[in-house]
């Protein structure tokens, strides 16, 4: 372990020591950060935290050109589109893309957004930014480490891009890498090279994570300010905290994997291999199990897609709290939820893998605990709604994200239930509906999820904000596109249509689809243009965006709107607050909002297990509490 | 007195919490993680060896003197520990020593356990019966690797104040040192305790 204290850090809490009546960073002992130590080797957690953030918007919008690349492929299977043969060079020569550069588009598509957008970029940015804001620390546990986090993800992402631009490709076996696909060098193109620095790139990946991890704990269990006990936390770092034990836990488990894979390809062990003939030769491998590669990836692959929703659904509970004027409904509950979730995660994995052959006895295992997921979810949904019902609601965007957030995780939850049960899943598991599904509650719904969180804490992040207009279209561009792109693709998956084929014009019965496949290509193709719209609104925003002029824009309860509006390394500037209440008194005792700073009036009590905006009858006091 | 010095540096000024000592705390868990990763090999080995065609070996007698040798390990960076906290510089820098020898002649005996194998007639590249036991105690052997680098610097940094009495006061009295001594004596014992788990689930699985 790395030294656990910052310098820059320690000289702050000494002057406060000894002179307390000078604050402000600029004044101290210690040296001039000079711009590399500011912005580039950074071990401020909010620097990190938007260093993470725009890597992964980088990698977003990577992954999701990709993602129009194949799409251009399924709904235009003849036509020739130059401008593929300008991105892709050979890849896509005479503008029509190759069979095996389809599949490392859609392998390299899956394995950018899942892991480098909405696990480093969704839960790095949001747990690093505001971790020891809302909770009142100066910085995470140890600084270095949490560096150290961030650049491995780094290294990784430079290893996974390095694999685009070699001569054999990318991995190409699926993001899921599969063996005896992804175990053979020989078997196909992705295989060889690209396989390996896959399996680098994500190795570095999750020494990243565990990094990160390690220290989201650490700094939640050990670095609460005075009086923030564990029920007085917004629910967004409860959120973090489950995120960062799913992640220490499952992570452990893929590079374990990712090793014997690598042993598999390298040194001709045969962990996943069994007797396998390549192009007419018999290989030497016997007695693997490609099926035990299975349990293994999906042991860490299933708590994953929590790993990348709770951030989201921490960060959609708070911003719905402040922007409905409204304690969030079943604080406890959906703390609860969290928790439940987070213990059911580790035991459905084997949902992925009815059409293996799995003994129908286990098999009926795994679907009981998978729908008992709907039981923490559907408690978390009728929070939020009714957390809205009769708030005085803020249609910003960020609370447009959030509660579109909310409309996605429902109509992506409810088609969980026909994948969960093992017999259905048999019929729908290889085909679209299941792309339909998992794209949108865990895909979009994150996305929502991450957008309601940047324009909410983007004030926060920059001092300014984003402009409201081009997120009005943002948001709603974005909400019709994505139904349009996924409602259809239940309805082609019901039917049969089978997700992972390159073209479907040999297959007379599918030719009936060709239009619907046009209409969800131009969709997404203006989807993606959309978010571009997006991203330059937040990079023209972060230098000319209408300045923050107060500290707490939104009127919230939490710590991070106490600092100052651009705050320094150390966050803020005299002692750091101490915390007296929960975070969600919005709209009582006649008051907008109660700041979790303020102290306790004489007739008040903090009992809100009722989570109801209802005054109780000890809070009806009468004049003296309402100015 | 290290708590004192540790308050200035480490806390913030309102913190309420403070029950563990966060690096501690960021090592145990850090060691819970490994613990997963391991779990999850050997959770693979005994589904693979719940399928037909697996081949039945005995451990041979090497990695059990591997363990013998690792828990007298355990027991010299305790008494490295208790050393330190007793300010005996040179009971500290011998059971040091003792450690890292030790730790050497585990590794020894880990390479004579793969001889052992392979007059068993198990490779690497065999039967997954057999190579699980070499990749995992490939990846075992890294952790030890990773336990005998902290120690060769925290013996050369004692070395180092030897006969220098100034230095001597001060590596006596720093707490951050004591800390580190007892992170690593933390993590050595996990290692140990590793081993002989792995060798235990190889012997009777």
């Amino acid at each position: 372990m790395a030294e656990l204290h910052n310098p820059a850090i320690e000289v702050h809490h000494d002057d406060h020591a000894h002179a307390h009546d000078h604050h402000g960073h600029d004044d101290h002992g210690h040296h001039e950060l000079n711009f590399i130590e500011k912005y580039i080797f950074s071990q401020d957690h909010k620097v990190i935290g938007k260093q993470f953030l725009i890597l992964g918007m980088a990698w977003a919008i990577v992954g999701g050109l990709f993602s129009i690349f194949f799409r251009l492929q399924l709904a235009w299977p003849d036509e020739s589109f130059p401008i593929l043969e300008w991105f892709l060079g050979g890849w896509a020569e005479g503008g029509k893309l190759s069979a095996d550069f389809y599949y490392a588009l859609v392998t390299m598509h899956g394995t950018i957004l899942v892991f480098f957008v909405l696990t480093a970029g969704l839960s790095g940015t949001f747990s690093n930014f505001l971790i020891p804001l809302q909770i009142g620390a100066r910085d995470m546990a140890s600084p270095a480490m949490n560096m150290g986090s961030f650049w491995f993800f780094v290294l990784s992402s430079i290893v996974m891009f390095v694999s685009l631009v070699i001569q054999t490709g990318p991995a190409a076996g699926g993001w899921t890498a599969y063996p005896p696909l992804s175990a053979l060098p020989q078997a196909s193109q992705g295989s060889g090279l690209g396989m390996d620095l896959w399996l680098i790139s994500i190795a570095l990946f999750i020494i990243s994570v565990a990094l990160g991890g390690l220290n989201y704990v650490t700094t939640i269990i050990n670095m609460r300010t005075k009086g923030m006990d564990f029920f007085r936390m917004p629910l967004t770092i409860w959120a973090f905290f489950f995120t960062a034990i799913i992640g220490l836990l499952s992570f452990p488990v893929l590079f374990g994997a990712a090793i014997l894979l690598e042993f598999d390809r390298l040194l001709g062990t045969s962990f996943f291999l069994s007797d396998i003939y390549v192009a007419g030769e018999a290989l030497h491998h016997s007695g693997g199990s490609p099926i035990l590669f299975q349990h293994l990836f999906w042991f860490l692959g299933h708590p994953e897609v929590y790993i990348i929703i709770l951030p989201a659904m921490g960060i959609v509970s708070e911003v719905m709290a402040v922007h409905s004027r409204k304690p969030i409904f079943g604080y406890k509950a959906m703390v609860f939820s969290i928790l439940g979730i987070t213990i059911l995660s580790f035991i459905v994995w084997a949902h992925h893998m009815f059409v293996t052959g799995l003994n129908p006895f286990v098999a009926s295992i795994f679907v009981l605990f998978t729908l008992l997921i709907a039981v923490p979810s559907a408690i978390k949904v009728f929070n939020w709604i009714t957390t809205l019902w009769r708030g005085s609601i803020r249609l910003n965007p960020a609370m447009l994200f959030a509660i579109g957030f909310v409309s996605l995780f429902i109509s992506g939850g409810l088609t969980g239930i026909y994948l969960g049960n093992a017999t259905l899943d048999i019929q729908l598991h290889d085909t679209y509906f299941v792309v339909a599904h998992f794209h949108i509650v865990m895909g979009l719904a994150a996305f929502y999820g991450m957008f309601a969180g940047i324009y909410h804490w983007f004030p926060k992040m920059f001092g300014r904000y984003l402009n409201s207009t081009l997120g009005y279209i943002h948001f709603y561009v974005t909400l019709v596109g994505s139904y349009a792109i996924f409602w259809p693709m239940h309805y082609i998956g019901m039917s049969g249509v089978p997700r992972r084929y390159f073209d479907f014009t040999v297959f007379n019965q599918f030719n009936q689809y060709a239009d619907l496949n046009k209409f969800i290509t131009v969709a997404a193709i203006v989807v993606f243009f959309v978010n571009l719209l997006f991203v330059i609104n937040f990079f023209y925003s972060i230098f000319k965006g209408r300045k923050v002029t107060v500290q707490n824009p939104w009127g919230a309860t939490t710590l991070e709107w106490t600092a100052p509006i651009n705050p320094g390394h150390g966050n803020w500037e005299g002692d750091i607050p101490a915390v007296y209440r929960w975070p969600y008194d919005y709209s009582i005792n006649g008051r907008d909002f109660i700041p979790q700073t303020e102290k306790l009036g004489p007739n008040e009590s903090e009992d809100h297990d009722i989570g109801s905006d209802t005054p109780k009858p000890t809070e009806k006091v009468p004049g003296e509490n309402l100015h | 007195m290290e708590s004192l010095t540790y308050n200035k540096t480490i806390l913030p000024d309102n913190v309420q919490q403070f029950r563990v000592h966060p690096q501690k705390f960021a090592l145990w868990l850090g060691l819970s993680v490994l613990s997963m990763a391991f779990a999850g090999l050997t959770s693979a080995y005994l589904v693979r060896q719940a399928a037909p065609n697996w081949q039945e070996f005995t451990m041979p007698e090497a990695f059990t003197w591997s363990a013998i040798l690792m828990v007298f390990s355990s027991i010299s960076i305790q008494v490295a520990v208790w050393a330190f906290k007793k300010e005996r510089i040179a009971v500290y820098n011998i059971s040091l020593v003792v450690t890292i020898l030790l730790a050497v002649a585990f590794l020894v005996s880990q390479y004579m356990g793969y001889q052992g194998l392979q007059d068993r007639g198990v490779y690497l590249n065999g039967n997954p019966s057999g190579s699980f036991v070499y990749v995992i105690s490939y990846l075992h052997i890294a952790h030890v690797l990773g336990g005998i680098v902290p120690m060769l610097v925290a013996l050369v940094r004692s070395l180092f104040t030897f006969g220098n009495p100034e230095k001597l006061a001060k590596f006596k009295s720093n707490g951050n040192r004591r800390v580190g001594i007892e992170l690593l004596a933390t993590y050595w014992h996990f290692v140990d305790i590793l081993w002989i788990y792995l060798l235990l689930f190889f012997m009777f699985s």
